[in-house]
């Protein structure tokens, strides 16, 4: 229902009268577009081309940007091992979301069905991660992934079972798994809550006439709930990749991006470069280049599907 | 011979009921485990948590608990989370309301590329947007404009973002009125802003009831805004609050647990509340198509 595109509100208004006295009418109109247009161009659309013309120099924002260097930011982003590592980090969280993330959402789904006793009740449970603040959701988990078994209960489970404790978030091998491990947690039911709905929304009839052609539970998943759910899907695919570029709080608040950069995202580079550093003309540049990720593929996935089902980035 | 049949398959079918509860229900612990060693945490001595970190707090200590609900401090946090949660909720469902009306009822020039305008802001979502956004507001600031180290910044950039995604929903809702309701109300005279106010407003409540739902735990849980936005403590949100809190008694586990305890607190209190608007909200979009 999200998906509107403006020719279809068009339709809906041409049937409205318009006998209305015009003067009064534009007046109305522009009150009412007036202070959305001037928040939404001032901190959405205005900073977009402030930072295009700030990424082409050197500046750490004191005092007025001289020292035009062209697209030298971009080259030196492009060339720095720390941006090619978030960007392969970002990568790898994308992979990562779209083959174990969604998946595990999907196969929750279908155990829930649609008629389940207790069905709510495991929905509630499993979406409540979503809405405890990332912030709280990292300081939690950074208390169980604490290296030390006498502070950490996965180490001290670990201990328990005989094996070594792991460095969680120490090991530069690691970290980023166990990031990985929290961002599920937290964004499973999101998914879940999505293909939920999208399951109750296959006709009934469906799945009946095909088990009573015979089929069984795995052709039923693969040849009715799976085509119907390609909608949902395609939503939770373009919802997951989106989040993942943007991925910061979390793995800021967690790891800081560490060890040794091993858990950088982009969001956390043009923080730390950016922000942090005061380097604002580079930040600026790392900023378009992400927005450009996000162009580019918000665009490849309209290409590609027709339809966009879903375009906030929530 | 048919009774047979049907037994087993009625087994069958127990066992698949069974099967399905067993992951279901593991899959909950797997939820709960963290949830619950950090409240167990917060009842907890800090001798204790290292002592005994993961066992029942018994007796429960509610020192860490009453030491940081008798501070100032956690107080004026929540304060200003509220203040900012409260008025970003307001603004952005009212401004995008209005939006929504004018591109879903009203005919006017322009209106698709208004429209389109708006779809950007999907694409350029407030992490990655973040330091351009620092840029102009450093700038606005130097113009006079107090939006540096101010929780008006802190609100006007929330709503700023929050803007897109809202109208695409309210418009929605706004064209599925009944044209009908239009033609009649006007005919007696409704006036656009009467018509809005008196007659769409209600009509589209649920919707604007799942809209703000969704606002108030973005605004409510946001970090990165009042992170960039806000410099002295006495203006920090409940989030920025706490991951400073962390920073500061990295040491102190129980009391860490007692702190991101308390101020989970409201965000699950309000889940249990409007779950239904949430829920609804979420799914508005994405499923229906």
């Amino acid at each position: 229902m999200r998906h509107l595109n403006a020719s279809k509100l068009n339709l809906q208004s041409d049937k409205s009268p318009t006998l209305r006295p015009r003067k009064k009418e534009t007046l109305f109109i522009i009150l009412f577009l007036l202070p959305a247009l001037v928040l939404f161009l001032l901190f959405v659309i205005y900073p977009i081309f402030r930072s295009i013309f700030f990424s082409t120099f050197d500046w750490n924002g004191l005092g007025p940007a001289t020292n035009n260097i062209g697209l030298g930011n971009y080259k030196k982003i492009f060339t720095d091992q720390v941006f090619l590592k978030s960007m392969l980090n970002v990568f790898i969280i994308i992979i990562l979301s779209l083959g174990l993330q969604l998946p595990l959402a999907l196969i929750l789904s279908v155990l829930v069905g649609r008629d389940l006793p207790g069905r709510n009740l495991f929905r509630t449970m499993f979406f409540l991660p979503y809405v405890i603040s990332e912030v709280n959701t990292a300081i939690m988990w950074t208390l169980l992934f604490n290296a030390n078994p006498d502070r950490g209960l996965l180490n001290a489970v670990i201990v328990l079972l005989g094996f070594n404790p792991i460095g969680w978030l120490a090991d530069s091998k690691i970290v980023l798994m166990s990031v990985f491990f929290v961002l599920t947690w937290k964004y499973f039911g999101f998914h879940m809550l999505l293909f939920l709905t999208g399951i109750q929304n296959i006709p009934l009839e469906l799945e009946e006439a095909a088990r009573i052609d015979g089929a069984n539970g795995f052709q039923n998943f693969f040849f009715i709930i799976l085509p119907l759910l390609s909608r949902t899907i395609r939503t939770s695919v373009y919802m997951s990749v989106l989040g993942s570029i943007q991925q910061f709080t979390i793995i800021w608040v967690m790891t800081g991006g560490g060890p040794v950069n091993a858990s950088e995202t982009m969001a956390t580079y043009m923080y730390r470069y950016g922000i942090v550093r005061h380097q604002l003309g580079y930040g600026s540049a790392v900023a378009i280049i992400m927005f450009l990720f996000c162009l580019i593929f918000s665009l490849l996935y309209q290409r590609l599907t027709r339809k966009p089902d879903y375009l906030t980035g929530l | 011979m048919k009774r047979t049949v049907i037994s087993s398959y009625s087994t069958r079918k127990a066992l698949i009921r069974f099967f399905q509860y067993l992951v279901l229900i593991i899959a909950t612990i797997l939820i709960f485990v963290p949830i619950v060693i950090l409240l167990f945490g917060s009842l907890k001595t800090t001798g204790q948590m290292y002592s005994e970190p993961y066992t029942i707090p018994n007796p429960p200590h509610w020192d860490n608990i009453i030491s940081i609900i008798t501070s100032p401090t956690f107080w004026n946090l929540m304060k200003n989370s509220i203040f900012v949660t409260i008025i970003t909720t307001t603004g952005a469902v009212m401004i995008s309301a209005m939006v929504s009306f004018v591109l879903a009822r009203l005919r006017f020039r322009g209106k698709n590329f208004v429209f389109n305008l708006f779809t950007i802001g999907m694409m350029f979502p407030i992490n990655v947007a973040i330091l351009p956004v620092y840029l102009v507001l450093i700038q606005l600031d130097k113009l006079g404009f107090n939006l540096v180290d101010s929780l008006t910044g802190v609100i006007m950039v929330q709503i700023a973002f929050q803007l897109s995604g809202n109208i695409m929903i309210l418009s929605s809702f706004f064209t599925s009125v009944p044209t009908e309701i239009q033609d009649s109300a006007y005919i007696d005279g409704c006036s656009n802003f009467d018509f809005f106010w008196r007659i769409m407003l209600p009509l589209v409540k649920p919707a604007l009831a799942a809209v703000a739902s969704l606002i108030i735990i973005a605004s409510w849980n946001d970090l990165l805004v009042p992170l960039i936005v806000l410099n002295s403590n006495e203006l920090w949100t409940l989030p920025l609050g706490t991951m400073q809190f962390q920073g500061q008694w990295s040491q102190d586990l129980a009391l860490i647990s007692a702190f991101v305890t308390l101020s989970a607190i409201p965000t699950v209190i309000f889940y249990f509340f409007a779950e239904k608007q949430i829920v609804s909200g979420i799914t508005a979009g994405s499923v229906k198509g």
